[in-house]
């Protein structure tokens, strides 16, 4: 039994470091265009750290990752992660939208950001820089809001 | 004998359990294409085989907005009964009819609007198709202003009511459209039946 047990462990470790060189494809290499959400806009510094640092990561094709995304299996959990907030929402190509489909993605961020629903609380765990405090919330609410007026006009 | 099978047996667990994953994410999205492939060459048939008596152009536009005012319309009523699963399941027809309609069937002019309202409707009826309800109302809401817009441009087969409710969304209040004069709110579905008043009338054209 001890010798079972001992053998799995091995297998597990062996396993574990087997997956360390299966490649993951990483979202950092794409240039910033001028259809990324904060050049668009040319939004003012103050509100585009807010948006990179709180959306960034898993809503445009420039992720910041942390040093344990080097270390699988979190590298690939972490890229499904970003691959499905990208498919909602890839604010690096937010220029490209229509008009209809900006005011549309626009009232799904405002929604979403008041009802503290994004950025999520278990990204927030381990991003602490990314946390909306209130002050945070209203300039980003108030920025979204007046974007929002400009594209019904 | 024995230490080799219990590596093995471990080695296959691993194996499958990391197959199992890519393959649960890889049917899921093969699923998709596939309906929607399906979906789209039904649209493709049924326009040609209009398009080659010529006259019955119109109907045949009609046809595919009607089924799209039919599946709204089975939202709002599931809206209404507090009915998520309902909602859910329409929300996924709303997204599959609009991404098969053959813009061709359309005037020239209007395919760019009429295009970016059906992106549009098919995002909504996404996520009503993976939410709960109360983000299931909100997409909901989002739409009946794009489902007006593009009645305006198409016309629709039957005579419809915008009506809209004061209190939705914190007092900002929400439109949507229905079939009927009577007031059956689903945005509030039973928590508030009956609020809301017809702002407008959207008659046949």
């Amino acid at each position: 039994m001890k010798k079972r047990l001992k053998l799995s462990l091995w297998v597990v470790f062996i396993v574990l470091v087997g997956i360390q060189f299966v490649p993951v494809q990483r979202n950092e290499i794409e240039p910033v265009t001028n259809a990324d959400f904060i050049e668009h806009y040319e939004s003012p510094v103050v509100i585009g750290n807010i948006i990179r640092a709180s959306c960034y990561d898993c809503h445009s094709n420039q992720t910041k990752y942390p040093w344990y995304s080097n270390v699988q299996p979190i590298g690939f959990l972490l890229q499904n992660h970003i691959s499905e907030g990208k498919s909602e929402l890839n604010l690096s190509e937010f220029g490209l939208l229509s008009n209809r489909m900006k005011r549309t993605k626009l009232k799904s961020i405002l929604s979403q950001i008041d009802n503290d629903k994004m950025p999520m609380p278990s990204y927030l765990f381990l991003h602490s820089e990314a946390k909306l405090d209130s002050l945070k919330k209203t300039l980003l609410v108030s920025y979204f809001d007046s974007i929002l007026v400009d594209i019904d006009r | 004998m024995k230490k080799s099978n219990s590596i093995l047996t471990l080695a296959l667990l691993a194996s499958i359990s990391f197959s199992l994953i890519a393959c649960a994410n890889k049917k899921s999205t093969d699923h998709e294409n596939g309906n929607g492939v399906h979906d789209h060459s039904a649209m493709n048939h049924k326009a040609e085989d209009e398009m080659s008596d010529g006259s019955v152009v119109e109907t045949s536009e009609n046809k595919s907005i009607s089924q799209l005012i039919d599946q709204y319309l089975v939202i709002k009523n599931a809206l209404v009964q507090d009915d998520s699963r309902a909602a859910a399941s329409a929300g996924q027809k709303l997204a599959e009819t609009s991404s098969s309609i053959d813009l061709n069937t359309f005037e020239a002019s209007k395919q760019s609007e009429i295009k970016e309202i059906l992106e549009v409707v098919k995002e909504h009826g996404e996520h009503i198709a993976k939410s709960e309800i109360a983000h299931q109302r909100e997409h909901f809401e989002g739409m009946a202003k794009d489902f007006m817009d593009l009645l305006a441009i198409t016309g629709t087969d039957r005579t419809l009511y915008q009506q809209y409710c004061p209190m939705y969304d914190k007092g900002k209040g929400g439109s949507w459209l229905s079939d009927s004069q009577e007031i059956k709110n689903p945005l509030f579905g039973s928590k508030m039946l009956t609020c809301g008043s017809v702002k407008e009338t959207i008659s046949m054209k």
